[in-house]
């Protein structure tokens, strides 16, 4: 019988490279980085640089869910990333034959709608649209995640900074063993806006903004095929007064194990030199590969980091690598860390 | 790590509370807040943060900060340069932190619940974006400070402890789910103590997005009563220090109450609109009271979520009628943002500071506001002050997105 240990049932993506987890993992294995966008700024003579979500090849039948017809794109992602991720588990959460756990992660959040609403209000607030509002809220997209699914339980919308989306999948894990939910569902998301782009810009020039989710399915029990395991999630060694970033990464760093054969480090490689300096720093001493999905991809906060659980996930699942850590030395939060795991497979 | 845990216990601890902080519209302390809450006085006044000269509301409950904060480990220049939203949080902070007796450390988590962290600086940064478009003065700054985790962060720095930081935004029940996750690790051996609240302040994009919703009151809310019309804003904040009891009876520490349970559900019907018979109310109340293993019987009073919007307090009265059952006729109810305004993010926190403050006062709050009862209220509606003999009290908090949340607290004697 396993007691206290945690397993991946199923990964869920939409990024740069499109809609679902093979398009991102395609884009990972290329490794050359996505071609950027150009993003019409009012009121500049120049576009703004950005990889964003492609439309989707064919339309999701989800789209048409009364929920979702008006949703932003934050939502959408949310929920393509999370349905993808549940897989067949679909069915059984929306006969409500199995208690799910809804954990949505995500540091701008519903900012489209929040910039539309806001124009309104300065132009005529006594004419703002209430069909905007209700979609600025933090918790909108796991509301309709919820509602899509037919899921009362628990739901959290965490907001912070890019190491938010490992904190969501430890408060998973805690759900899980306390027996609050059979499943939990952990998502990043972020969406696309030329005031996110321009407010990433006032950091780093030359900075990539991306958008999309990312999510991951933990469950108790073991998966029938190839198992991977969430073996550890870090202490949150967040960056204040009295804790540098470079003293952040260091202590994330060394509550994670050190290379082994066939292991890898997915990296977080902040388009922010400072904390870039930092992740390097902490990880000088590993001598194996090393991954940064955020290089290939742009930077997309909760996002990314979602995707950088999904990619290690996937190493191991491919039997590419039998442990992988992943590290996070966030925007302006927290540097954090997880570790994953093959635990073979059951015959 | 914050995953696998090195503890387990096989039994669940008990968590008390040994420090509280409030800011409201009623002023800044527990003093104070208790006695305008006892005594049910409205803290409504024109709104002068911003314009509403062209919006249907013009009132809300408020904050009056003091010119200087309390000394914390922040410079005067930090200090200088706070948000509003920071300077509440620090001292509602204060406050508990005091009370507690709490001294630094290296890992203490906190857990924030907000709906929009200091959007002020938010809008400014819109406003000049908008506006001023190649004017970057100041939006680098605004960028930083108006994110949720900034304040968190200010709070770790001010006190000298290092998180982690944990911020929940699930609309108007964020409160009350940050002291419900601190009360989960605290019981679940995953942490001695954890400082947890709420904070919010009054902002135009959330005054303006109840008002096209028409979900503002021209007049000062009455939760509960036949001709409310709507809610008034507030803002402030409210924190806790929680801790086990092992771990405050270890250094005698005063406990001012005990929270007993908590529960949560999410409703799917609709995005702002509550079921109309508050089936996700109702599932979470009974959450709370299975946690907390006692009967629906046993509690005294209930802090309602009560905005006073026509949907939620029919829902929420359904609910409390369906959950007491024949013990409805007997409970004894009251929403207190019909003082304090409805504080959103921080509306849980301070109204779990509001029961506490309650049962160590053998009181209940009142709402003078209200004339004529909902007929679909089985309950009492607390209109005058009233000294009670109460051991257990209630707390629910609802918001957009279907998020539901209770809490339970118990006197400590």
């Amino acid at each position: 019988m396993v007691v206290n240990r945690i397993f991946v049932h199923g990964l869920g993506a939409v990024s740069p490279a499109g809609w679902g987890v093979a398009s991102l993992q395609a884009a990972l294995t290329k490794g050359d980085p996505i071609p950027t966008q150009s993003l019409v700024r009012p009121g500049w003579e120049k576009p703004l640089c950005i990889r964003n979500v492609p439309s989707p090849e064919t339309r999701p039948a989800f789209f048409a869910h009364s929920r979702l017809r008006r949703a932003s794109d934050i939502t959408l992602h949310t929920v393509a990333a999370a349905l993808e991720a549940l897989g067949d588990d679909v069915v059984q959460i929306q006969a409500g034959d199995l208690r799910l756990g809804i954990i949505v992660c995500t540091m701008a959040g519903s900012v489209t709608y929040s910039r539309r609403f806001f124009e309104e209000v300065l132009r005529e607030p006594a004419l703002a649209s209430p069909l905007l509002f209700p979609e600025t809220v933090f918790n909108a997209p796991a509301s309709h995640l919820a509602a899509y699914l037919n899921s009362n339980g628990t739901g959290y919308t965490l907001v912070g900074d890019d190491g938010t989306f490992l904190q969501g999948l430890a408060l998973a894990a805690d759900w899980l063993l306390d027996d609050r939910a059979d499943g939990v569902v952990v998502v990043g998301a972020e969406e696309m806006d030329w005031v996110v782009t321009e407010a990433i810009r006032l950091f780093k020039h030359d900075a990539i903004h991306s958008a999309g989710a990312g999510a991951i399915y933990l469950r108790k029990e073991r998966p029938p095929a190839t198992v991977v395991e969430l073996a550890g999630i870090t202490d949150s060694f967040s960056f204040t007064q009295n804790q540098s970033r470079a003293e952040a990464a260091r202590k994330m760093r060394a509550q994670l194990p050190s290379c082994g054969p066939a292991e890898l480090l997915c990296m977080s490689a902040q388009p922010n030199p400072l904390a870039a300096a930092a992740e390097n720093m902490a990880w000088q001493d590993w001598s194996g590969r090393r991954l940064a999905p955020k290089s290939i991809l742009g930077e997309g906060f909760t996002a990314s980091a979602a995707w950088q659980c999904v990619a290690a996930s996937n190493a191991i699942a491919s039997g590419q690598f039998s442990a992988v850590n992943v590290s996070i030395v966030g925007a302006n939060q927290q540097a954090i860390g997880a570790r994953f795991l093959a635990c073979g497979k059951i015959v | 790590m914050l995953f696998p845990h090195p503890k387990s216990h096989s039994r669940p601890h008990r968590v008390v509370v040994t420090g509280a902080g409030i800011v409201t519209a009623l002023g800044l302390g527990c003093r104070l807040n208790a006695e305008g809450f006892r005594a049910g006085r409205p803290a409504f006044r024109p709104v002068t943060l911003f314009d509403v000269s062209r919006q249907r509301a013009k009132i809300a409950a408020e904050v009056e900060l003091p010119p200087e904060l309390p000394p914390t480990k922040l410079s005067a220049n930090t200090t200088r340069r706070l948000d509003r939203a920071t300077r509440m949080l620090l001292l509602a902070a204060h406050e508990a932190w005091t009370q507690a007796g709490w001294e630094p450390a290296e890992n203490l988590p906190v857990v924030l619940g907000t709906t929009s962290g200091e959007m002020v600086l938010g809008e400014k940064f819109l406003q000049q974006a908008i506006q001023a478009p190649l004017l970057k003065k100041r939006q680098a700054t605004r960028v930083m400070h108006y994110q949720v985790q900034q304040q968190g962060l200010n709070l770790c720095s001010a006190f000298g402890f290092q998180g982690p930081l944990t911020s929940i935004s699930n609309a108007c029940a964020s409160g009350a789910n940050a002291i419900g996750h601190a009360w989960e690790m605290l019981r679940q051996g995953r942490a001695e103590k954890v400082l947890a609240g709420g904070y919010d302040t009054l902002c135009q994009l959330t005054f303006a997005g109840f008002d096209s919703l028409q979900a503002l009151s021209t007049t000062p809310c009455r939760p509960f009563d036949a001709q409310r019309d709507g809610l008034t804003l507030g803002e402030g904040a409210a924190i806790l220090t929680l801790e086990t009891l092992d771990h405050a009876r270890a250094r005698s520490a005063e406990i001012l109450g005990e929270i007993i349970g908590y529960g949560t559900a999410t409703d799917t019907h609709h995005l702002t609109q509550p079921h109309p018979e508050g089936k996700a109310a109702l599932a979470a109340m009974t959450a709370a009271c299975a946690s907390a293993k006692i009967s629906p019987g046993e509690i005294d009073y209930i802090n309602a979520h009560g905005t006073a919007t026509p949907h939620n307090d029919a829902s929420e009265a359904a609910a409390i009628n369906r959950w007491a059952g024949d013990g409805a006729k007997d409970l004894r109810v009251s929403s207190t943002k019909s003082v304090s305004g409805h504080l959103l993010g921080a509306a849980g926190a301070a109204e779990a500071v509001i029961c506490l403050l309650a049962l160590r006062g053998q009181w209940l709050p009142p709402q003078a506001s209200i004339t004529t009862p909902d007929p679909v209220c089985r309950f009492k509606i607390l209109g005058a002050p009233t000294d009670a003999k109460i051991e257990t009290a209630l707390s629910n908090s609802f918001g957009f997105g279907g998020a539901n949340a209770t809490l339970i607290f118990r006197r400590w004697s």
